[in-house]
């Protein structure tokens, strides 16, 4: 049986390509990018291109790029380091109830630590409201943080919206844009934000390695001391293979991106009617519109999330849910909550995330086999009882 | 989220999810178990019919993960034939140990199991007891 796989949002197979630009590095250019011999010159320099290609990709320059050991690395550095470094100007920051937990955990560390932290609510779809975020600044803000797009539901946050009065306000703007790099475009300026954190493994790159983008001025404390590596900002021996493979993947999603987004947009505008279509009592979350290209989840009532995962997963398909029962905290998915969805809904939801090497055969193959999976479930559920 | 679901779980375990036994209801059941998971918010309801205090069938109904399903499915097989008194007997580690195990998170998914049992038979000895005193 081949198998189907549409947790792109999870992560991504790494890019054929991208293997082969890292496997030099792997193998005879081993160098440590800090020595000055050739060895060591030869590795800075493919560093170093990779920064330019994502410099350039999302309008930065060189020397505004700090790589990481990933996304979650990145949000880190973000908001500790800007916390950190502004304590003396004041303690309270502004981020909301959906972000990912690269974000809220650190966020509540520092709440533990004496920072205040404001969470604001979304709409219906996940949305924030700009104004909202107006209205929450005050004297003592140091720093707003708002995703790019939500890993889970999809949704597109107006970041270039905030980030108009993040500068009118004169407050650092951080938005988390793992789930949108690559995929649609990014310009720092365009979207007005001070610090942008991004990962390889979900466009097509390397795990273990990401970036922070952090604007000429903005005040960051470091994230680790040590060395002198990346301009002191980020102690550590570069990830030099891991790098060299970012850098190809930004390159390879520069090309491709544009038609790559239409032909997902479409794929998933056929998944989300088929679902609609062939399954009673089900409701797409997240935006209509404004949402990742790739980006299908849904909640269908009366089943549980896991067990649906569990027969998808026996006929080859791969997806996720946001179920409490599939959670190691036993706690439903904190971005459905924050929806409004009642607890069974989160239940239900599941999330089907397209990529490269999706195909209409493949969303076909969904269309067909979970129908009765989920009617084989709702036979089976005491909840379905009740309402007939 | 969970890794490798299906590794999660042991084959009986996977077997007894894919073909559940004893799916649905009972007619004019004599004991009808309705009970929540305080954990993860799953639902189960287990129904017994009851002969001269010999449980002679059971059925189930389950909102919830494989192992929530699983569970059942082996609750549901292990009362069949015993007595009130047995059944009262049979714990969510008998049920897990049936089932070959079950990952430790998910052992609070078999408590479930245990407890729409008991909650069934409390059912059927108030109801027992409703019947002896209308027959007197
Ligand atoms: S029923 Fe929720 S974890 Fe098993």
């Amino acid at each position: 049986m081949k198998r189907v796989y549409l947790d792109y949002a999870a992560t991504t197979p790494t890019h054929p390509d991208v293997v082969t630009a890292m496997l030099p590095y792997l193998n005879d250019t081993f160098g440590n990018p800090s020595s000055i011999h050739s060895f060591g010159q030869e590795a800075k320099g493919a560093i170093e291109e990779a920064r330019e290609t994502i410099a350039a990709l999302i309008g930065a320059k060189n020397d505004e790029i700090v790589f990481t050991s990933g996304g979650t690395e990145a949000d880190n550095f973000a908001i500790k380091g800007v916390a950190y470094a502004n304590e003396h100007r004041g303690n309270h920051i502004i981020t909301n109830s959906i972000e990912h937990h690269a974000v809220i955990e650190p966020l509540k560390f520092l709440e533990r630590r004496g920072f205040k932290v404001t969470y604001l609510p979304v709409d219906q779809y996940g949305m924030v409201d700009p104004q909202g975020v107006r209205k929450a600044v005050s004297e003592k803000t140091i720093l707003i943080s708002v995703m790019h797009a939500n890993n889970e539901i999809g949704t597109i946050e107006p970041i270039a919206e905030i980030g108009r009065i993040a500068k009118e306000m004169g407050v650092y703007f951080h938005t988390d844009a793992a789930q949108t790099i690559g995929h649609i475009p990014i310009k720092v300026n365009e979207l007005g934000v001070d610090l942008l954190a991004i990962s390889a493994h979900k466009l097509y790159g390397p795990k273990g390695v990401g970036a922070l983008y952090v604007r000429k001025g903005t005040k960051v404390a470091p994230f680790m001391h040590g060395g002198e590596q990346e301009r002191r900002r980020r102690a550590s021996t570069e990830n030099v293979p891991g790098i060299v493979g970012f850098g190809k993947a930004m390159q390879i999603a520069q090309n491709e991106m544009g038609t790559e987004a239409e032909r997902l947009t479409l794929l998933r505008g056929g998944l989300i009617e088929g679902l609609l279509e062939r399954i009673d009592d089900i409701q797409l979350n997240g935006h209509p519109r404004k949402r990742l290209p790739n980006n299908v989840n849904v909640s269908v009532q009366f089943v549980e999330g896991e067990s649906m995962l569990l027969n998808l997963d026996m006929e080859g398909i791969a997806a996720s849910t946001g179920s409490a029962c599939s959670s190691s905290s036993l706690e439903p998915s904190h971005v459905l909550l924050a929806l409004g969805l009642p607890h069974e809904q989160a239940h239900g939801s599941l999330r089907f995330t397209l990529g490269r090497e999706t195909t209409e055969e493949e969303i076909e193959r969904v269309l067909e086999v979970l129908p009765p999976i989920v009617a084989k479930l709702r036979s089976m559920s005491p909840l379905l009882k009740s309402r007939v | 989220m969970a890794p490798n679901i299906r590794s999660l779980y042991s084959e009986k375990v996977m077997e007894h999810f894919k073909n559940p036994r004893n799916v649905g209801e009972i007619e004019n059941p004599d004991g009808t178990g309705h009970v929540g998971n305080p954990v993860c918010g799953d639902i189960m309801e287990l129904y017994i019919r009851v002969n001269d205090g010999v449980i002679t069938d059971a059925k189930f109904k389950t909102f919830g993960c494989g192992a929530a399903i699983a569970t059942s499915s082996m609750v549901t097989e292990m009362v069949k034939g015993k007595t009130i008194e047995e059944a009262l007997e049979i714990s969510n580690h008998a049920v897990a140990e049936a089932l070959d195990g079950l990952p430790p998170i998910k052992m609070h998914c078999s408590v479930l199991a245990e407890e729409a049992l008991k909650s069934a038979i409390d059912d059927y000895l108030n109801n027992s007891k409703g019947m002896d005193l209308e027959s007197e």
